[in-house]
C-alpha cells in the first residue's frame, strides 16, 4: 500500500502520525481516502480539483506535473512538498 | 523510451563533451544581436515610469492633467487602468503567483509597499519628453511607517503592510492579519533527544542581506496593441511562454491574443521571469495607437526588480565524538518583498541536504517587508541556507578535530539517504564531489603567510524539470534547423543542438538553432531552475529520435527494402543484408524530396528524473588586519554536472555562480536607510565583484550521470552559487580567528569582530 508522508503541520489531523499507509491508484483517490479518515485533511492539501497553489505532490521522490491524477504504485512513497523551481 | 535509445554510460561520444564555438557567438561578439533596447519600430514612442518615493504609503491622489498637456505625451495610465484582479492563482512554472498581487507589483493600486514601485506611466515622443511628463504627475501620499526587517515585520505590534494577509501554515490560516506569509516545518526523529545525546552542539545565528541579480541587461519591453486587438511583445525574459501567461492575466486576455518574442538577453539569474514593465507598455500602447518602448534604468533595476531574500536563521547542530551528525535544527526567516511569496522552502529543502542526519527539525518563515517582492536568484535560498549550516559543520569539524571535508564525506547523502524535507535520494554525487575535493591539490597545498586561511564548503541545489518543446526539419544540404523555446541564457542554443546532433551522427555545426516565440513553438517554461540542458536537450533528443526514425524509413523507400532491414550508426544508414548499401544522414537528406518529402521531428517533454546537483568550494583568502579587506588568493569549484555536455559552458557556469558567490559574501548588500530608500541603487555602490577582485576560478567538473536523462545531465547553473558565502566565512575565520555571522562580510565587519575580540558580530 501506497506511504504518505504527513507534513508535520497537518500531523494534529492525524493524532501525530507522520506516515500513514493509504489505499490508492491516484494521488486523489490517495487524499480522498485520507480524508475519510482524517476529515480537515482535504481542505488542506486541495484547492477544488488540483494541489493547493504553493504545494507540488511528489511521488518516489519526483515531483509530479499531473498533481491529483498522478498514479501512485503499491509501493509508492507519496510527499507533498512546496512547489518551487529556480533562477 | 526503449533501453536501446539511453546513452547514459557510451563513454565515446562523438559532439557531446566537445566544445565546438557557440552558434549565437558571432552576433554577440560583432554587436549584431538583436536585445529588446535595439528593438525599432515605426511610429515607436518611448515610455517612462513613474515610481514611488515611499517605501510606505497609500496612494491618495494622482494628477496626470499636466503630464497629459504635454506636448509630446501620447497617453499616460495608472492603477485605475489596470484590471482589478481578483484573488487568482497562475501557474507560471517557476511556481504560483497571485494575479492581485502581480498587478499591484506592475502598477500600485491604492498603496505602495516599497520605494520605487510604479504609481503611472507615460508615452511619449520622446524619452525626453517622457520624463518631463513623468515629471508633471503629482503623487499625493500618506507615508506610512515601513518595516525593513524580517523579526521586527513577525512582532504582532507591527506596522502591517497587507491588512488582508493571513498566515499559512500549509493551509490552516491565521485568525488575524500578519506580515507573516507562511510557516511550515519538516520534522523527523527525535531532535531534542538527539541533542541531549550529542557530545557536541554548536548552536548560530546569521543574518543574510538582500542582494540583487545584478543581471548587466535592464528590464525592458516593447509592445504593440494591434486595432484587432493582437498584442505582440518584445522582451528580455527567461521565459517568453510565462510572460505570455503573466501578460494576459494581468491585462485580462486570452494568452492566444498576446505573441511574446524574446530578444537576446544579458542576464536574468532568475531575476527575468516575473513581467515588470511588459503590462505597462501594452496599456500604454492599446491607449495611444502605438507602440511603446520601455527600459529600466540600473536603479529601476535595483529599487523596484526582484532581489533574493535576506534572511535570518538559526541553525544548531550536534554530533558524536565519533563523527557523526546526529541532529539539527534550523529555524529560517526570509523576506518575500511587498507582496507574498518567499523562498524559505528551497533554503529548507537544502539547509542539510548534503548530510544524512537522523533527527531535523526545520522551520520556515516567508515574510512581507517594505522592499521589492523577492525573486528567483540562482539556487534561491540555498546560498542563505549554506551560509549557516555549512559554517557550523564547519565548526563542529574542529571542535571534534576533524578534518573538515572528511568530516562532511563520514555524514554523506547517497543514494536512499532521506533529504530533511521528506524525499529520498535517487543516484546523486554528493560523496564523489566531497572525495574529489579531497584530492584536489589545492585541498592540502601549503597556505603560508599571516592573516590567510582556507575554508571549504559544500552546496546542494534540487534542480527543476518542468515542460519543454523543440521541433526540427532536416535540410537539403543536410543541415537541421532546431526550433526550441528555452532563451538562450548561458549558451544553451548550443548545448541543445549538440544533443540533437550526437544521435543524428552530425557535427554541432551542422545544427541551426533558433529561439522562436510563443507563436512558434510549443509550451516551453523558463529557462530557470537549472532546466534547459536537461529538459530541452532532453525534447531535442526526443526529436532527434523522431527524425532518425523518419529518415530511417526514407532509406528503406531509396533502396526499396523493408525498415527492418535499415540500420544507423556514425551518421551513415546502412543496409543491414546487404552491406554494400550505405547513405550518409547529408546524403540522404538531398534525397527527401524523393522520397516523400521534408521530414520534421519533433520532441515535447515535461521530464521527471531530475538529478539534484552538488558542489564544493576551496577558497583561500587573505585579509588585510588594518583595513579588514579580504582578498581572495585562490579558487576551486568541484561540481557533479551528471555528464557536461558542453565542458565549456559547464565551467563558465560554476565560475560565474561562484564569482556572484563572492560578491554576496564580501560586498553585496540592498543599505537602505531609516525610511526605508535604498541608499546604493547603483553599480557604483552596489558593488559586485569584477575580474580585479577574483583569481582564476578552477573548475572541477565530476561527472555522475543523472539516470533521468538519457545522457546523464543534471543542471549546473544553480548550485555553485550555494557554497561560496559559506566557505569565505570559513576561510575568513583561519585567517583572523572570527567567526562572522552576517553577510555581507565587509571590511568594517571584519574590523568589528576583530574589535571584539570574538569575532561574533551579533551574538
Amino acid at each position: 500500500m501506497p506511504i504518505v508522508w504527513i507534513p508535520s503541520l497537518m500531523q494534529s489531523l492525524t493524532g501525530g502520525k507522520g506516515t500513514i499507509e493509504v489505499e490508492g491508484n491516484t494521488v486523489r483517490q490517495i487524499v480522498d481516502n485520507l480524508e475519510a479518515t482524517f476529515p480537515g485533511i482535504k481542505d488542506r492539501l486541495v484547492d477544488g480539483d488540483r494541489i493547493r497553489p504553493g504545494l507540488a505532490v511528489a511521488v518516489d521522490a519526483e515531483v509530479s506535473e499531473e498533481g491529483l491524477r498522478q498514479k501512485v504504485a503499491a509501493e509508492s512513497e507519496v510527499h507533498f512538498v512546496a512547489a518551487v523551481s529556480g533562477g | 523510451m526503449a533501453e536501446s535509445e539511453v546513452y547514459l554510460g557510451i563513454k565515446d561520444y562523438k559532439v557531446i563533451g566537445t566544445r565546438p564555438v557557440r552558434h549565437d557567438g558571432v552576433d554577440k561578439v560583432t554587436g549584431r544581436a538583436i536585445y529588446g533596447a535595439d528593438v525599432r519600430l515605426p511610429g515607436l514612442l518611448q515610455g517612462h515610469v513613474v515610481r514611488s518615493p515611499h517605501a510606505h504609503a497609500r496612494i491618495k491622489k494622482i494628477d496626470t492633467r499636466k503630464a497629459l498637456a504635454h506636448p509630446g505625451v501620447k497617453a499616460v495610465i495608472t492603477g485605475k487602468d489596470f484590471r482589478t484582479a481578483e484573488d487568482h492563482t497562475a501557474e507560471l512554472g517557476e511556481g504560483a503567483v497571485n494575479i492581485r498581487h502581480l498587478v499591484g507589483n506592475v502598477m500600485a493600486q491604492d498603496k505602495v509597499y516599497y520605494q520605487g514601485q510604479p504609481v503611472a506611466a507615460v508615452a511619449a515622443t520622446s524619452v525626453h519628453a517622457a520624463r518631463e511628463a513623468a515629471d508633471l504627475i503629482t503623487v499625493t501620499y500618506r507615508v506610512l511607517q515601513p518595516v525593513m526587517d524580517v523579526r521586527e515585520a513577525m512582532d504582532p505590534g507591527a506596522p502591517l503592510l497587507h491588512d488582508d494577509l493571513f498566515t499559512d501554515s500549509l493551509g490552516e490560516t491565521s485568525k488575524k492579519p500578519s506580515n507573516v506569509v507562511s510557516y511550515f516545518q519538516h520534522k523527523s526523529g527525535n531532535v531534542e533527544q538527539a541533542f541531549k545525546d550529542a557530545d557536541v552542539v554548536v548552536e548560530r545565528d546569521y543574518e543574510t542581506a538582500t542582494v540583487h541579480q545584478g543581471y548587466i541587461e535592464p528590464q525592458n519591453a516593447t509592445a504593440m496593441w494591434n486595432e484587432d486587438g493582437r498584442l505582440t511583445v518584445w522582451c528580455s525574459t527567461q521565459g517568453a511562454f510565462p510572460a505570455r501567461e503573466q501578460t494576459a492575466q494581468v491585462l485580462g486576455i486570452p494568452v492566444s491574443r498576446v505573441r511574446v518574442i524574446p530578444t537576446e538577453i544579458g542576464g536574468g539569474f532568475g531575476g527575468k521571469i516575473r513581467v515588470y514593465l511588459e503590462p505597462v507598455a501594452a496599456l500604454l500602447s492599446q491607449k495611444s495607437g502605438h507602440p511603446v518602448k520601455l527600459v529600466m534604468d540600473r536603479a529601476d533595476v535595483l529599487r523596484s526588480t526582484g532581489p533574493t531574500p535576506g534572511s535570518y536563521i538559526r541553525v544548531k547542530m550536534g554530533a558524536t565524538k565519533a563523527g557523526k551528525i546526529t541532529a539539527a535544527h534550523a529555524y529560517m526567516v526570509y523576506e518575500a518583498g511587498g507582496y507574498p511569496g518567499g523562498w524559505a522552502w528551497a533554503g529548507a529543502g537544502c539547509i542539510f541536504a548534503p548530510y544524512s542526519i537522523p533527527n531535523t527539525l526545520i522551520d520556515g518563515y516567508d515574510v512581507v517587508v517594505n522592499k521589492p517582492q523577492t525573486s528567483a536568484y540562482r539556487a534561491p535560498g540555498a546560498s542563505n541556507a549554506a551560509f549557516a549550516s555549512e559554517t557550523v559543520v564547519d565548526e563542529l569539524a574542529e571542535k571534534l578535530g576533524l578534518d573538515p571535508m572528511a568530516f562532511r564525506l563520514k555524514n554523506a547523502s547517497r543514494e536512499g539517504t532521506r533529504r530533511a524535507d521528506g524525499p529520498v535520494y535517487p543516484r546523486i554525487g554528493c560523496e564523489e564531489v566531497m572525495k574529489a575535493t579531497m584530492a584536489h591539490p589545492h585541498y592540502k597545498a601549503p597556505l603560508k603567510g599571516a592573516n590567510r586561511g582556507r575554508g571549504v564548503a559544500m552546496g546542494f541545489w534540487f534542480n527543476a524539470g518542468l515542460t519543454s518543446s523543440v521541433t526540427a526539419t532536416v535540410n537539403p544540404d543536410g543541415a537541421v534547423t532546431l526550433v526550441e523555446g528555452s532563451t538562450d541564457i548561458g549558451g544553451t542554443r548550443t548545448s541543445i543542438a549538440m544533443q540533437l546532433a550526437e544521435v543524428l551522427g552530425i557535427g554541432a555545426e551542422d545544427v541551426k538553432p533558433m529561439v522562436a516565440d510563443t507563436d512558434s513553438i510549443g509550451h516551453t517554461d523558463v529557462t530557470g531552475g537549472s532546466r534547459t540542458t536537461f529538459a530541452t536537450g532532453y525534447a531535442a533528443y526526443l526529436a532527434a529520435v523522431d527524425i532518425r526514425t523518419q529518415m530511417a524509413s526514407r532509406a528503406a523507400r531509396l533502396w526499396e527494402i523493408s525498415e527492418d532491414d535499415i540500420a544507423f550508426e556514425d551518421g551513415t544508414f546502412r543496409s543491414k543484408s546487404d552491406s554494400a548499401r550505405s547513405i550518409s544522414f547529408k546524403e540522404l537528406a538531398s534525397k527527401l524530396d524523393d522520397t516523400g518529402g521534408v521530414v520534421t521531428g519533433r520532441g515535447t517533454i515535461s521530464p521527471p528524473g531530475v538529478g539534484g546537483a552538488f558542489a564544493s568550494l576551496i577558497v583561500d583568502v587573505e585579509v588585510d588586519p588594518d583595513t579588514g579587506k579580504t582578498d581572495v588568493l585562490r579558487c576551486t569549484i568541484v561540481q557533479d554536472a551528471g555528464k557536461a555536455i558542453h565542458p565549456s559552458y559547464v565551467e563558465g557556469q560554476m565560475q560565474g555562480g561562484v564569482a556572484q558567490g563572492i560578491g554576496w559574501a564580501l560586498n553585496e548588500e540592498y543599505f537602505y536607510n531609516d525610511k526605508g530608500e535604498l541608499a546604493n541603487a547603483s553599480f557604483l555602490d552596489y558593488r559586485v565583484p569584477t575580474c580585479l577582485d577574483m583569481p582564476m576560478i578552477e573548475t572541477i567538473i565530476v561527472e555522475v550521470p543523472n539516470p533521468g536523462h538519457p545522457f546523464g545531465v543534471r543542471g549546473v547553473g544553480e548550485v555553485p552559487i550555494v557554497p561560496p558565502p559559506a566557505a569565505m566565512a570559513n576561510a575568513i575565520y583561519r585567517a583572523t580567528g572570527s567567526r562572522l555571522n552576517i553577510l555581507p562580510m565587509t571590511p568594517g565587519l571584519i574590523l568589528a569582530s576583530l574589535a571584539n575580540g570574538n569575532g561574533r558580530s551579533h551574538a
